[in-house]
């Protein structure tokens, strides 16, 4: 019998070993899989490499991983924002290694890792600091740099709903990286705000096939503020 | 160095995203940048379908929530919460930026530190040493799409010109804007040179030139 649901948030990432690379999705307030970064940071795996499409609002999430001193480097498109205070701090003190991607290609690197892609040529950034170092051709009258993937070895996502084959549907724009992430990772780990039943998903309507997850672990839906869903009035 | 004798005439922000929104066809498929672009969803000509994509994974988006109805997991680029349009949808990250690099969309509106003469942008990074880069899906954007216009003012606060014979901040993509719409002006960029295909009221071809520090010639 297959049945990758856990019980917890820790049960699900006892085993993230110190030094592993590590996907957190999310853009902005929607999709960051809140409970199992708080369960990462309790869990205290160390000298970890992230990958996040930011570098933590606020004190909460993975600026709390990073104010923990638990961060040794990020891969991220957009580290500086209004909150992002803990890593400014230790960019600053040259604490923490930031390797800026734009978002697309963060996006495809990831993409190409999952898919089994030894490496792209890619338009964005040709000419740009960001490509500075790296092979470049011209294919067809266009100039592209040459991406390697980005491999993790644990992917944490949020998805709406998921069964014990670890199918996957996701809802609005908290889809972003989630569903090229759980293909990137040699461990994805999909929280979800219901769990159901084999053949309760719409076939026609999962997003993440079950291969791609190895752990779905329930959380009850914050009803809250900014990063979480809002309850219709 | 350039600074006006008097201050010109100027265009507001939503004259300028008026003159966008007016060049943006029926059935067109269009990303606004965060800031100032973002006022051309406000000005689009009635009677024009257009579809909005936003990079996190929606297209047909509709205007900004109303207070009391937001919803976090709907949100656009800049993390304000949206709404959607019927026949809207959704999609992940690297399916978002394959509509851009796979010259999906038709028009991109970015904001811009400079633009050069030959269609260079420089939009995400000062170079200032203490600065921390980020550069999101900015030159995923500026090469993104059939045509991408710039909007910003035509002058820095101390009355440089924006518009520059060579960028000398960090390039966000090279030779990708065709059109740049400011305060003073709309030019086409295009392999001939700068075209001034608009001007504000009261300034004359002489003056912007002066102004801009490049060569313009009426289109």
């Amino acid at each position: 019998m297959i049945d990758k649901i856990v019980a917890t948030p820790a049960d699900a990432l006892a085993d993230v070993p110190d030094g592993a690379t590590v996907m957190i999705g999310g853009f902005g307030t929607a999709g960051l899989p809140n409970e199992l970064t708080d369960a990462l940071l309790a869990q205290g795996a160390r000298e970890l490499t992230i990958v996040n499409n930011n570098a933590g609002n606020g004190d909460t999430g993975l600026a709390a991983l990073l104010a923990a001193g638990r961060v040794r480097k990020i891969i991220c498109s957009f580290p500086r924002q209004a909150d992002s205070h803990h890593f400014d701090r230790l960019y600053r003190a040259g604490r923490i290694e930031l390797e800026l991607v734009p978002q697309g290609n963060l996006a495809e690197r990831i993409r190409a890792a999952g898919a089994g892609i030894g490496a792209f040529f890619t338009p964005t950034g040709y000419g740009t600091e960001l490509a500075k170092g790296k092979e470049t051709r011209e294919i067809g009258g266009r100039w592209y740099v040459l991406e390697h993937p980005i491999h993790a070895d644990f992917a944490l996502i949020k998805a709406e709903r998921g069964d014990r084959w670890g199918n996957l549907t996701y809802r609005m724009t908290a889809r972003n990286f989630g569903p090229v992430m759980a293909m990137a990772a040699r461990i994805t780990v999909a929280s979800v705000h219901e769990t159901v039943e084999l053949g309760v998903l719409d076939p026609e309507s999962v997003v993440t096939p079950g291969l791609f997850v190895q752990r779905v672990v329930r959380v009850e839906r914050a009803l809250t503020q900014a990063g979480g869903f809002k309850a219709a009035a | 160095m350039k600074q006006p004798a008097s201050t010109p005439p100027r265009w507001t922000r939503d004259e300028m995203a008026r003159h966008v929104a007016q060049d943006i066809a029926d059935g067109a498929v269009v990303n606004l940048g965060i800031g100032l672009p973002t006022l051309v969803a406000n000005h689009l000509p009635p009677g024009r379908e257009i579809m909005m994509h936003s990079e996190n994974g929606v297209i047909g988006m509709g205007p900004a929530s109303v207070a009391g109805e937001e919803d976090y997991d709907l949100i656009n680029a800049g993390k304000q919460p949206v709404t959607l349009l019927p026949g809207g949808c959704f999609f992940h990250h690297a399916d978002s930026f394959a509509m851009m690099r796979g010259g999906h969309l038709d028009v991109c509106v970015l904001g811009a530190f400079q633009v050069s003469v030959s269609g260079d942008l420089a939009n995400w990074h000062t170079g200032a040493p203490d600065a921390i880069p980020a550069v999101g899906g900015a030159m995923d954007l500026a090469i993104g799409a059939k045509e991408t216009f710039v909007m910003m003012e035509h002058l820095t606060k101390g009355g440089e010109s924006k518009i520059v014979a060579a960028c000398t901040y960090p390039l966000t993509g090279i030779g990708c804007v065709s059109r740049i719409y400011t305060d003073l002006a709309t030019i086409d960029i295009t392999p001939q040179g700068l075209r001034v295909i608009d001007m504000v009221e009261g300034l004359d071809l002489a003056e912007l030139e002066r102004l801009s520090g490049v060569p313009l010639k009426a289109a």
